[in-house]
């Protein structure tokens, strides 16, 4: 086993890792607040999450077209393609929860679950069938910014990207605004006592409708925003793309304890971590019996071994059981 | 009132009745429809080719389906969308034999498609016609209806590893595929030969990701490789070619003709540049009997053929002429065709077309190409580095 090769390259592993696991972070984030409001699974979120990444690579190709790309400098570029992201997602996925989910709040649990996988096939193909009729495309490739694919040579097998410093630093920015917002703010209170009980809540005055809203707007923003993120770090993205990651995602959000906000962070971070060493690993460690095609099999098996002994999840004890 | 309208119908479509068939000049000796399938990926990230292979396929039916009208048949083209999966493909299978219409089929695009689908065919006998399965699998099975005017992997990946060899000088090489039947074999086929001429591989690796190449790349970095192979399709190989040099790799590149698309340098922009793959279908641009056909395409379409267009174009023209002589002896039925296919010479737009005893073309030519340009427009000019004609291997019992 060629030892010098393996601790050469675990800081790159680690930084990859770290970037993968905020994405997640981000999309888990969705899945986890609407959990934690209405005790119920959002899996039409992924779509939502790859809506965002289209919005950021449609405003990109049409500046690129323009030739404002390259007149406006890049960090207000990519600024202003994270909030149009953040905004048509979030406001996407106020529009979902009225039209698909509100009218079966009181329907049993699973039925909601049904209309949100149905929602799920119904974007999909809605976003495939726009592309297709607006570019002829399937797949979609962001353009490249020069400067974000610049590099900084740490060492010949370690490396850190521009790119990757700039999605981490947007999804940490991004972490803590919510983190606050939940935490530190009136909305944020609302938000809290609409998940610890309904009634009580509307009682003390909170219009509940519009704070379950508020949540899917939050978390749809967040999901958007972390799309146009993807869309940055890996360049290609379809119609269907949204899929793995989402359901990845929400792994990590059950794996931090769904419905707790640091959980879900936490979740994904170690989530992006563990993939990542075992896809990196996994052959060099076996000597080629093992590929880096099981590296899912080997992150879940953890994760598995994780939830049998903490089956809340690694911050589970947070959230209170709802009477 | 009600019934006076309805009755004025019914009355217009009694004299409709009555006036078309003496309108219609030879419909009244009709001897029923002839149709032509075509099966390939119309939607998702492989729509281009299998786009290519539908309208190649329905050009020639168009032009070709004259002297079949005159017999009395009506001619038509049915195209199915295969979505590039197995189990979609062997549902479409499963409707094509069910049509007793339909007596040839051209497709598909993927192996991994087209070996299940085959084996529904050949419930029925019905004719396929491959323009683009190269894996050995499609015609190692011996069965009498399944022929391909394309190359074989077996092949095509020998003559990658040895261009590696012989051309690039390279000492060591990475290999990375899909894990599908097509990818994972004709790397192992290029693995093979490498290491037969002593060609290092530091690495053979499978990956279904799509998007994220990060964490498969790191490994390839440190091992620096001469070159890294990437047995797949550009839609998956373009983003691993583009992170690769978006990390600093400095390796060569090169894949099998699951790369030959315009998508590639669409996807992957300047990273490809330079880069070489082996392809069993060589540009239109370099069959010199394709020239009309382009002109045609791209009149009718107006876009460039795509890799395996004039493939498909032959493929349809020889389900179309076997058609043609079993109708000349009577009817027609599907194993009559399989066997008149499986019989026929054309000489077509990409050179002269025979099958052997299992269905392989005599001779099929094998080509190296470089990418040129990070134009996707200018797909059809990648220079041809190597052009080899080599004929099949002989059948393993």
């Amino acid at each position: 086993m060629d030892f010098e090769l393996l601790v050469g390259i675990f800081p790159q592993v680690l930084i990859d890792g770290i970037t993968l696991g905020f994405m997640y972070a981000l999309i888990a984030l969705g899945y986890t607040m609407v959990y934690g409001v209405l005790e119920f699974i959002n899996f039409a979120h992924s779509e939502i999450f790859i809506v965002g990444a289209f919005v950021g690579v449609e405003l990109l190709l049409g500046m690129k077209a323009s030739g404002w790309l390259d007149a406006l400098p890049w960090v207000l570029v990519l600024l202003l393609i994270l909030v149009a992201g953040m905004a048509v997602s979030g406001v996407l996925a106020v529009i979902v929860e009225r039209t698909a989910y509100r009218p079966l709040r009181h329907a049993p649990r699973l039925i909601p679950l049904i209309s949100a996988i149905g929602v799920s096939f119904f974007l999909q193909d809605a976003i495939r069938l726009f592309e297709s009729l607006w570019r002829n495309s399937f797949n979609l490739v962001y353009p490249t910014m020069d400067v974000l694919n610049e590099r900084f040579e740490l060492s010949s097998t370690i490396d850190v990207s521009v790119k990757s410093l700039v999605v981490t630093a947007a999804a940490l920015l991004m972490l803590w605004g919510l983190y606050s917002l939940v935490n530190k703010t009136k909305i944020g209170k609302a938000i809290r006592a609409v998940a610890e009980d309904q009634s009580a809540a509307s009682l003390m005055g909170i219009n509940v409708n519009r704070i379950i809203s508020l949540t899917f707007l939050i978390g749809g923003a967040m999901g958007g925003g972390a799309g146009v993120l993807f869309g940055v770090q890996y360049s290609l993205i379809n119609p269907y793309t949204g899929f793995i990651p989402g359901l990845k995602a929400f792994t990590a959000a059950v794996l931090g304890g769904i419905g707790n906000i640091p959980g879900a962070m936490l979740g994904g971070l170690v989530l992006g971590i563990l993939e990542s060493f075992a896809a990196s690993y996994l052959s060099l460690l076996t000597g080629g019996a093992f590929g880096a095609e099981y590296k899912d099999i080997l992150a879940f098996s953890i994760l598995i071994l994780i939830l049998i002994f903490r089956p809340k999840g690694l911050l589970g004890e947070v959230v209170r059981e709802r009477a | 009132m009600r019934n006076f309208r309805i009755r004025h119908v019914l009355s217009a479509l009694a004299i409709v009745a009555l006036v078309l068939p003496t309108t219609a000049p030879v419909n009244a000796q009709s001897k029923g429809t002839i149709k032509i399938a075509s099966q390939s990926p119309l939607s998702g990230g492989q729509a281009s080719l299998g786009e290519g292979i539908k309208l190649g396929a329905q050009l020639a039916v168009e032009k070709m389906k004259g002297n079949l009208e005159k017999m009395g048949y009506k001619v038509e083209f049915v195209p199915f969308d295969d979505q590039a999966k197995p189990d979609v493909g062997v549902a479409n299978a499963k409707n094509i034999i069910a049509d007793k219409d339909i007596m040839a089929v051209i497709g598909h695009l993927n192996s991994g498609v087209a070996i299940p689908s085959s084996e529904v065919y050949k419930e029925v006998g019905v004719v396929m016609i491959s323009p683009a399965n190269t894996n050995p699998v499609v015609t190692d099975r011996g069965y009498p209806n399944i022929d391909r005017v394309c190359g074989r992997d077996d092949v095509q990946g020998v003559v990658g590893s040895e261009f590696a060899h012989g051309s690039m000088k390279i000492k060591s090489a990475y290999i990375v595929h899909d894990k599908t039947q097509y990818g994972q074999s004709i790397a192992e086929f290029f693995k093979a030969d490498a290491e037969k001429k002593g060609i290092k591989v530091l690495g053979f690796e499978g990956t279904e990701e799509k998007s994220n190449f990060d964490s498969i790349l790191t490994p390839i970095k440190a091992k620096n490789p001469d070159v890294i192979y990437f047995g797949g399709i550009y839609d998956q190989g373009a983003p691993f070619f583009k992170q690769a040099r978006e990390k600093g790799i400095k390796a060569k590149f090169m894949g099998p003709d699951g790369m030959d698309s315009s998508d590639l340098t669409k996807i992957a922009g300047k990273a490809v540049v330079g880069m070489n793959y082996t392809s069993a279908a060589g540009p239109a641009s370099a069959l010199p009997k394709a020239k009309a056909f382009v002109d045609d395409y791209k009149k009718k379409f107006s876009k460039n053929p795509e890799p395996y267009a004039a493939e498909a174009y032959d493929a349809a023209t020889i389900a179309i002429k076997a058609i043609e002589e079993t109708a000349k002896k009577g009817k027609v039925s599907r194993e009559d065709v399989a066997t008149a296919v499986r019989k026929a010479k054309l000489s077509g737009i990409t050179g002269d077309i025979a099958f052997d005893a299992k269905g392989d073309r005599l001779k099929a030519q094998y080509f190296v190409l470089t990418v040129v340009s990070d134009d996707p427009a200018k797909w059809g000019d990648n220079k041809i580095v190597k052009q080899l004609t080599i004929a099949p291997p002989e059948a393993k019992k």
